[in-house]
């Protein structure tokens, strides 16, 4: 099966999408960023395809039972590439007790790390028996919260400090991520299939999705860190073009896109066939972007996705004039020295993010039927409240798409040049 | 009595959709009202063509800027986009002419940006001159003051002879002495008459018909003198630096609570931008040009010839405000303000004048630091002070 | 070819000697009794210098030589140190560092202190605060030359009298004072004939532009063609000569259809045309430069080559009227011109020189050229249909270049431009016989 493959490479996420010849979407795969860009691409296009071949099995699964047996398949699949990287995990860590932990000391945090992984390994193998529950795509993220966790009960009892398991688990999770691992389709769905028992009804699918041949034809890469992909030149595309193209394959009748990404926001114009006729992004400070909302996180010791759902408890919104990452904590600290609560400041620091997007966009000749807006601010409700509020306000009424699938719209359309390339 | 002026004035001072000027509007139908930005232009012209002269300053911290944005990059100060955020809501409409005087490049820019934004509003730049030889000054002044004269003659329908606009200028004269008292009076007793309600006053000033303020200052001074206060002991400072862009007001108050008596300062200084009468002999459009010819104000907007004035401009102000330190505040990426600075803190500085300096924008919500810095500041002038004891 | 070569490297080296002589006489000119007088290049009154015999120096070029010469950013840290706020002009900073560094110029000599600081404030409100800074290190005479503002879009009667006057009762009288020797109307009337010479010739050059493809790069590669007739070698027999040759060299590569010579050799296939408003980046000018020449953009015209004059519309420096032609001259600035004019200038230039989009360069260091910028975009927009892009940086200060983001913008920028021409099923630019446009008739 012929298909083409888009990568965005963000400043936080990368992201990969493969299209069918046809363009429909077979596939989507998503990573968290890292120091080596070609790996973060590597591991991105990897899940796509893992995806694409779910997918495929999918499509084959007909009957009911088949089609929860291959939900089961895919949380096996999942449980196997986490457990294969907690294994390179662990012994990537006792190699290290062996480079850097006195020898009399060598054997008590071996004993600590062993047993930490082991716990580790027995949640997940419980949770794998649990109902499904959301949580991190990325393993830096599940396993380091575990890790953390455990680590701290685990410390006392083994005669081992905490700060030193950390700093063991610090230097190895870096390299796992940072070294190819085999984490495909073929290496795995053996071992998924197994767990589930290898029901009967998906022999034959997962059989089939093994053997369909998904070469693709062309790749195009965009985002932030595009210049870095080792790819020539004709293979990348601005991020601009990009998400102009995948917004408009998304919602056909989107006329302007605002992307609040991590690291920038752009807003961009783009005529009926989805090309781009304008844009502008913000200007040379990250103030207003999505790493204002890391700031603020971290600040207030929340997570990322946490904020937003905090900032809609909000009833009276406190103002805030200053969107400056730099200044972000202390004027942060001195409103709630001053008594306000958490979530009426959020609900202000929502609203002035959304008021720079704004200006973005009356720079670039304003917001037209349909709007379209995406990115990983646009999953966060108090963001996309204040968007509604503003433009409504200053616009009028428009329709204002935000698809699930956002996050990867750089990549959607990057996959749609990557097409053109091939016809 | 006090409170109610003030009242009054902070009333006009938090209305960002310029009722007073609408209701002006109503009472005299057929009449116009005319803006201006800062620092200073002669008010009696708009007066005696029958306008209501008014102020414009940006919405402070008391407005969300959306649409301003969209005009200035982030290093610019704030003044502009906030002003372009007034317009643009709508809340300038009332406005046949704005005029922007010689204050800045970005100021200048602005007319250009009204122009095109606004094409039916009267807009004109004023430059003014900065040469030394008072005569080719004021020629120059004057030929400008006419061309502007005859210009907003014709937008409100009349153009004044010299009986009117000598009238204007006696009222505007009173409008000065008036200040001149407000100031001598703080100056004298500042713990009677605090910063904050002077500068309230300052701003209403801006946007009420002139004898209105002239009758609601005279009633302030007055109240001023029957409810006597307790002096402090605060520490006696300039502030300089704050004649265009206005701090917030909170940032005033924070200086005064961290014990400092403003005794001298920049704020709104348009009104005090003569310091001596205009003449109400001879021509008045001259006489006006002569007056800012001759003026004894030194600002950061003005070409300052005089390299042993330049070094002595602070000293002097101080001196004459009986102040002990300057506080330089200027508001950020203002270029007037902070290429002065140096030269003036030297100056200040040579003369044995403690200084302290921090940049605000209008809109600034945080007065922490400012609260910290003045606080120190204003102990550290007692401790100056003790020890020259 | 091998000629044309030999004609390039004319212009190149004529200017070098040029430039190298006049900083050699600068060094020896407390020796030799020559005055000099420190003056800006927007509304410089070189003509009436030289007549007195005096030298210009002309601080922006010293600073702007420091940023190319990455010696910027420790000047700038140096004016901060001493109090200069990080919000204001770069330049500014720069030359007071400079100074407070030994006062050593581009060329590595010694800069003589000034006998009269001649303040020509023309277009721009700093220009003021540094003479009076200026003044503060050298404790010298100064003389004020101001230049009303084109707020209304002309040189208006009252204001060309009043700078008149100014020449006749101020400028000439210090100029006389200071280099103790009286004024030369005669003299003056030479040297003015020599800069419209040199004016026409430039002219043509710039206006070669119009030609497919263009001979020369109208924004990175003509400031340096502007160079001499910005500073020092207006109304100079020097600066004619310079013209001259440059002008042959322009049109003999125009005739061999090539483009212009940009830091990777000669730009032949050139893919974008583009207009530039805004100065350029000098402590990245070859990256900046390159982020362009990669992607065969060739900028046809630009504004920041118009701030020592405007010569394209028209004015020339006239020696029947020579207090009044240096009025008009110095009223004509681009940055003394109001914005709605710059807006005209801007979409005429991507009329006539069939630019395919626009950049506007913010910087950070100037509120006289950037404060309405966006503005400006939004017209021209509005009024030629063609795409702008707008990126920030700054003109002296490392601090406030960054590559990455700039190169972004611009790669998006050019990838726009390209899609728009495929999806509207327009061609890419097609080249055209060099001599048939009138621009070089």
């Amino acid at each position: 099966m012929s298909c083409v493959v888009g990568i965005d490479l963000g400043s936080t996420t990368t992201k990969a999408v493969v299209l069918e010849e046809t363009g429909a979407i077979l596939g989507r795969g998503i990573t968290n960023s890292r120091s080596n860009y070609d790996l973060a691409a590597a591991v991105a296009r990897t899940e796509a395809f893992i995806n694409a071949r779910f997918g495929l099995i999918q499509q084959r699964a007909a009957s009911a039972i088949a089609a929860t047996a291959v939900q089961k398949l895919r949380r096996a699949f999942v449980l196997e590439q986490f457990l294969h990287q907690l294994r390179r995990l662990e012994q990537l860590m006792q190699e290290e007790v062996q480079r850097s932990i006195p020898a009399a000391l060598r054997p008590a945090y071996e004993r600590a790390l062993e047993k930490v992984c082991s716990l580790i390994l027995d949640e997940e193998e419980d949770r794998f028996t649990q109902p499904p529950a959301a949580r991190s795509d990325f393993f830096r993220d599940s396993a380091g919260s575990a890790f953390m966790r455990l680590a701290e009960e685990v410390a006392g009892s083994h005669g081992v400090t905490f700060d030193r398991l950390v700093g063991l688990y610090d230097k190895c999770i870096i390299r796992v991520e940072n070294e190819p691992l085999e984490l495909d389709f073929r290496d795995h769905i053996g071992e998924a299939l197994h767990r589930i028992g290898d029901p009967i009804e998906l022999a034959g699918a997962v059989d089939a999705a093994v053997a369909t041949d998904l070469t693709p034809a062309f790749t195009v890469g965009t985002g932030y860190g595009r210049a870095r992909l080792p790819f020539p030149k004709e293979q990348i595309r601005s991020e601009i073009l990009c998400h102009g193209l995948g917004a408009h394959a998304l919602f056909p009748l989107t006329r302007t896109v605002l992307d609040i990404g991590g690291q920038d926001t752009k807003a961009i114009q783009v005529d009926p066939d989805g090309i781009v006729t304008g844009f502008q992004m913000n200007d040379r400070c990250a103030a207003g972007c999505g790493r204002y909302l890391g700031y603020i996180a971290d600040e207030m010791n929340l997570g990322l996705h946490e904020l937003g759902p905090l900032a809609e408890k909000s009833t009276r919104t406190v103002k805030i004039n200053s969107t400056c990452t730099v200044f972000a904590g202390a004027e942060l600290r001195e409103l709630l020295s001053l008594g306000q609560k958490r979530e009426d400041i959020l609900a202000g620091l929502h609203r002035a993010i959304v008021l720079r997007a704004m200006s973005l966009l009356a720079r670039s000749g304003g917001v037209s039927d349909e709007f379209t807006f995406t990115g990983g601010v646009a999953k966060n409700p108090a963001a996309v409240r204040a968007i509604r509020e503003l433009v409504e306000e200053n616009y009028g009424a428009r329709q204002i798409n935000i698809s699930a699938d956002s996050i990867y719209t750089g990549a959607l359309g990057a996959a749609l040049f990557a097409k053109r390339m091939v016809s | 009595m006090r409170s109610a002026v003030v009242e009054w004035a902070r009333e006009l001072y938090e209305d960002l959709d310029f009722s007073a000027v609408h209701r002006w509007l109503n009472d005299n139908p057929g009449s116009k009202a005319a803006g201006y930005l800062p620092v200073y232009v002669p008010r009696e012209i708009l007066h005696a063509c029958g306008f209501l002269p008014v102020g414009i300053h940006g919405g402070g911290d008391r407005l969300e800027i959306i649409r301003g944005d969209a005009f200035y990059q982030s290093y610019i100060c704030h003044l502009p986009r906030s002003i372009i955020e007034l317009a643009q809501s709508g809340r300038l409409d009332m406005l046949s002419a704005v005029l922007f005087p010689s204050t800045c490049d970005v100021i200048r820019n602005l007319s250009g940006i009204w122009k095109l934004l606004y094409p039916d509003v009267y807009v004109r730049y004023i430059d003014v001159p900065q040469v030394s030889d008072p005569e080719t000054a004021t020629t120059f002044y004057e030929a400008e003051l006419r061309h502007v004269m005859r210009d907003l003659g014709e937008v409100s329908g009349h153009v004044p002879d010299d009986a009117e606009l000598f009238q204007s200028i006696a009222v505007y004269n009173e409008m000065r002495t008036v200040v001149r008292e407000l100031y001598a009076t703080r100056r004298e007793r500042p713990w009677d008459l605090p910063t904050e309600e002077l500068y309230l006053l300052l701003r209403a000033c801006e946007v009420v018909p002139v004898d209105e303020f002239i009758v609601q200052a005279r009633r302030y001074l007055a109240a001023v003198d029957s409810d006597r206060r307790r002096p402090r002991d605060n520490s006696r400072v300039v502030v300089a630096g704050a004649f265009c862009e206005q701090p917030p007001l909170g940032l005033i108050k924070s200086i005064e609570r961290a014990g400092c008596y403003v005794v001298d300062d920049d704020f709104v200084l348009g009104t005090r931008f003569l310091t001596a009468d205009v003449s109400l002999a001879g021509d008045p459009v001259h006489a006006l040009a002569d007056a800012f010819v001759q003026t004894e104000l030194r600002t950061s907007v003005l070409y300052e010839g005089d390299s042993l004035r330049k070094r002595r401009v602070m000293k002097e102000r101080a001196e004459a405000a009986g102040a002990e330190g300057v506080i330089f505040a200027a508001p950020s990426f203002c270029d007037p303000a902070l290429l002065d600075q140096p030269m003036l803190r030297k100056g200040a500085e040579a003369a044995g004048l403690p200084c302290i300096a921090f940049k605000y924008s209008e809109n600034t919500g945080q007065f922490q630091q400012f609260r910290e810095q003045a606080g120190t500041f204003a102990d550290s002038l007692k401790l100056w002070n003790a020890g020259a004891e | 070819m091998a000629q044309k070569e030999i004609l390039k490297d004319r212009s190149m080296i004529l200017q070098k000697e040029m430039i190298a002589r006049h900083f050699e006489r600068l060094e020896q000119a407390p020796a030799n009794h020559e005055p000099v007088v420190y003056t800006f290049v927007p509304g410089n009154l070189t003509e009436l210098i030289r007549s007195f015999g005096a030298l210009p120096v002309l601080p922006e070029i010293n600073a702007l030589q420091s940023g190319m010469r990455k010696l910027s950013g420790d000047y700038i840290a140096e004016a901060e140190r001493a109090g200069h706020s990080e919000d204001v002009c770069a330049y500014v900073k720069c030359d007071i560092g400079m100074v407070k560094s030994g006062n050593i110029g581009p060329s590595g000599t010694k800069l003589p202190k000034p006998d009269l600081l001649l303040l020509s404030y023309t277009g721009c409100y700093t220009f003021m605060k540094w003479f009076e800074l200026l003044r503060e290190e050298y404790d010298c005479p100064a003389v004020f030359f101001h230049v009303p503002y084109q707020g209304d879009g002309k040189l208006e009667p009252e204001h060309r009298e009043y700078m008149i006057r100014q020449l006749r009762e101020q400028v000439i009288p210090a100029l006389e004072k200071a280099t103790g020797r009286a004024y030369d109307e005669e003299k003056l009337r030479e040297n003015l004939r020599l800069s419209a010479l040199a004016e026409d010739d430039l002219v043509a050059v710039l206006q070669s532009g119009k030609l497919k493809p263009s001979p020369i790069d109208g924004y990175f590669g003509t400031v340096y063609y502007v160079g001499p007739i910005f500073s020092a070698f207006r109304g100079t027999e020097e600066g004619v000569e310079y013209y001259r040759a440059l002008r042959e060299e322009v049109y003999a590569r125009a005739a061999a259809g090539l483009g212009p010579i940009v830091p990777d050799g000669s730009l032949d296939d050139q893919r974008y045309r583009l207009v530039v408003e805004g100065p350029p980046s000098w402590t990245h000018f070859r990256d900046f430069w390159k982020m362009f020449t990669d992607e065969k953009a060739v900028v046809v015209a630009s504004t920041y080559t118009k701030v020592g004059g405007t010569y394209d519309f028209g004015f020339r420096h006239n020696p029947d009227d020579p207090l009044g032609t240096l009025a008009d001259y110095c009223s004509g600035c681009y940055t003394n011109l109001n914005l709605p004019s710059r807006i005209e200038m801007i979409s005429r230039y991507i009329r006539e020189y069939e630019a395919d989009g626009f950049v506007i360069n913010s910087i950070k260091s100037c509120n006289s050229f950037s404060a309405g910028q966006l503005m400006i975009l939004r017209e021209v927009e509005k009024r030629t249909g063609v795409p702008g892009a707008f990126i920030e940086s700054d003109l002296v200060d490392p601090r406030y270049f960054s590559q990455a983001n700039i190169k972004n913008r611009l790669e998006s920028y050019f990838q726009m431009i390209e899609s728009r021409r495929q999806g509207s099923g327009t061609g890419a630019t097609v080249a055209s016989d060099p001599l048939t446009s009138a621009a070089v008739a």
